[in-house]
């Protein structure tokens, strides 16, 4: 297998106020082609600044990344919304739906950026919802939803571009237990079923090992 | 099309917050344009002016009367078409706070030079045989219920005595903005009563209105005919019609800034609340839009939204605050005395101003949140606890 994700001594440090705050210090990681990573450790680690990185959310103060071989590092804000629309899917923590949007119309949000046509969408949409087993929720609004649904629909909403790369911050974080379930076998099934590479940042070590590959940070740096 | 469904429902997010705004920018919109009606009826004069007219009145001061003889004099001038005159009444018609303008005039040759006071020759004839007849305005004959043959009385105060007109004719208005509030009587049935109560006072006009054929030739006639009483015991002022209403004005010219200044103020008042509301709505969406831009939204998709959002909020307020101006002005132009303002009705200008500045409000307020939501970088954006 190929390296899909390629993270070359890259280093992340944040200003605040007149202070200089390392964070990620010459960190290089490989990610392979339909790999299933969990990045692991504790708060402040540098595990979500990493995975904003490889997502294109953020960019290094040093070093480079490549995702399927475009270094995503120096594109700029512009080129980066195009490449985020179309290469990322994200998950995150408390699932950032829009609330006055329903279900469907969240999970659509993403492909208005595409030149698909109104049926053509629908039809990704109700693939999308099928997948996360909540086509009979679709005109559900938000706060109708438990938050296991609603990170089913973040989750739909991630999938629905068929992105390389889907990355997902402690999604299962704001869940109990049966619903953290749901998410990972998800996550695992898309992985497995639809060859999606995942990249997952989580706390929880029962979620890690829904993931071939644990990898450990600490003060910025992988251990 | 989803982007419009989606200003349209961030934009009811906060129903009562969304209410009290649009019903703030209606009241101010409402507000603006009764200002601007007020002002534009002040100037209702100026703009009802035509450029072929001449005023000519004492030089000292308009309450000073001119010699009647001086109407020939002038109309011997070379460009002079036609030479009328008029003289302030007054008067008190049922009591003190029906105003509306009283003037004795040449029935001879007053209409002549108004031509936008429309009245039928059967009645104009009739207003010209009949020494104590009068031509009312069509707005007067509605407010009092007149009709042809009516009498009515007035109480003289700058002449003295019981005056009886019988109303011969009613006039319209040619154009929106002519008066149709004016009393027209003899001045003849004024002079002759002055001859036998106040001697002193007989032959005596108001002002001249001189009608003339080029109005290019307005400079040249007024001095001619100034030149022509210079050195006498009443020297002329004589300029054109739009000048001498605007002299009228110039006394009042402080009121009138102060309404304008007023009227902007207000705007300036509803675009810091609707600028506060559009903050905190994207304030409170932080968190939304940096999801949004992590799907790839540019920042000419959440300009759209901010701005789209405003400006709906703007419209409808503006609309609804249009849409009840017209009958708040007209219930209002009901209640004040006719003649106070003449002219009181909306103006297209009024119209298309209060659009503007509601849409300008609108696309203004949107600015500094939309600057805020591009500025705020993804991971900020998630981090951000509102």
């Amino acid at each position: 297998m190929s390296a899909l994700i390629k993270v070359e001594n890259v280093s992340k440090s944040y200003k605040r106020d007149s202070f200089e705050i390392p964070v990620l210090n010459n960190l290089s990681l490989s990610v392979d082609e339909g790999e299933f990573i969990a990045l692991m450790g504790p708060s402040g680690s540098g595990k979500t600044t990493l995975l904003n990185l490889i997502a294109g959310i953020d960019k290094p103060s040093e070093g480079k990344i490549f995702v399927n071989e475009t270094e995503v590092s120096s594109l700029n804000e512009s080129a980066l919304a195009k490449w985020r629309a179309s290469n990322i899917g994200f998950v995150f923590q408390f699932y950032n739906l829009i609330p006055v949007l329903t279900a469907f119309e969240n999970v659509e949000l993403p492909l208005l950026l595409t030149h698909l046509s109104k049926s053509e969408r629908k039809e990704h949409v109700e693939t999308a919802l099928n997948v996360v087993s909540l086509s009979d929720r679709m005109d559900h609004y938000p706060k109708q939803l438990s938050g296991g649904q609603e990170q089913r629909v973040a989750i739909a909403r991630a999938v629905v571009t068929d992105p390389l790369v889907l990355v997902a911050d402690e999604p299962t974080g704001d869940l109990d237990k049966n619903s953290a379930d749901e998410i990972l076998i998800l996550l695992e099934r898309l992985n497995k079923e639809f060859k999606k590479t995942v990249v997952m940042v989580t706390h929880d070590p029962h979620a890690a090992e829904t993931a071939h590959l644990i990898r450990h940070l600490d003060k910025g740096e992988l251990v | 099309m989803k982007i419009l469904k989606l200003i349209f429902r961030n934009t009811f997010r906060h129903k009562l917050r969304t209410f009290l705004t649009i019903l703030g920018i209606a009241i101010a919109v409402i507000a603006f344009g009764l200002m601007r009606t007020v002002v534009s009826a002040w100037y209702a004069g100026v703009d009802a002016s035509s450029a072929n007219r001449l005023i000519t009145r004492q030089a000292v001061s308009f309450i000073f009367p001119l010699p009647y003889s001086y109407r020939d004099k002038i109309a011997r001038i070379n460009g002079v078409e036609k030479v009328t005159y008029a003289n302030w009444f007054q008067g008190v018609y049922i009591d003190k706070n029906q105003f509306f303008p009283r003037l004795a005039v040449d029935a001879d040759t007053y209409l002549d030079v108004y031509p936008e006071f429309l009245l039928s020759k059967k009645e104009l004839d009739t207003f010209k045989k009949e020494r104590n007849s009068c031509v009312i305005g069509a707005d007067i004959a509605k407010q009092y219920k007149l009709k042809l043959g009516d009498v009515m009385t007035i109480d003289g105060d700058i002449y003295p005595g019981t005056w009886e007109f019988v109303v011969r004719g009613i006039y319209k208005p040619k154009f929106k903005s002519t008066d149709a509030t004016q009393m027209l009587f003899h001045w003849k049935y004024l002079d002759e009563t002055m001859k036998k109560s106040s001697p002193g006072r007989a032959g005596k006009i108001g002002w001249f209105i001189v009608k003339i054929k080029d109005p290019n030739q307005s400079a040249e006639i007024s001095s001619e005919i100034d030149g022509l009483f210079k050195n006498s015991t009443a020297e002329t002022k004589s300029e054109t019609e739009r000048a001498f209403q605007q002299g009228f004005l110039a006394s009042t010219s402080a009121i009138i800034t102060a309404m304008n200044f007023i009227s902007f103020v207000i705007i300036g008042i509803i675009m810091l609340v609707l600028g506060n509301t559009m903050i905190m709505s994207a304030r409170e969406r932080t968190r939304e839009y940096a999801v949004m831009k992590t799907l790839g939204f540019s920042g000419k998709h959440l300009i759209w939204l901010i701005m789209g959002e405003s400006l709906l909020i703007s419209i409808i307020g503006g609309g609804i605050g249009l849409l009840f101006v017209f009958p708040i002005v007209a219930g209002f132009a009901e209640v004040i005395p006719k003649g106070f303002f003449p002219i009181f009705r909306i103006v297209p200008i009024t119209i298309i101003l209060s659009a503007s500045l509601a849409i300008l409000i609108g696309i203004a307020s949107a600015i500094f949140p939309i600057q805020r939501a591009l500025k705020t970088k993804i991971v900020d954006g998630f981090r951000f606890v509102g």
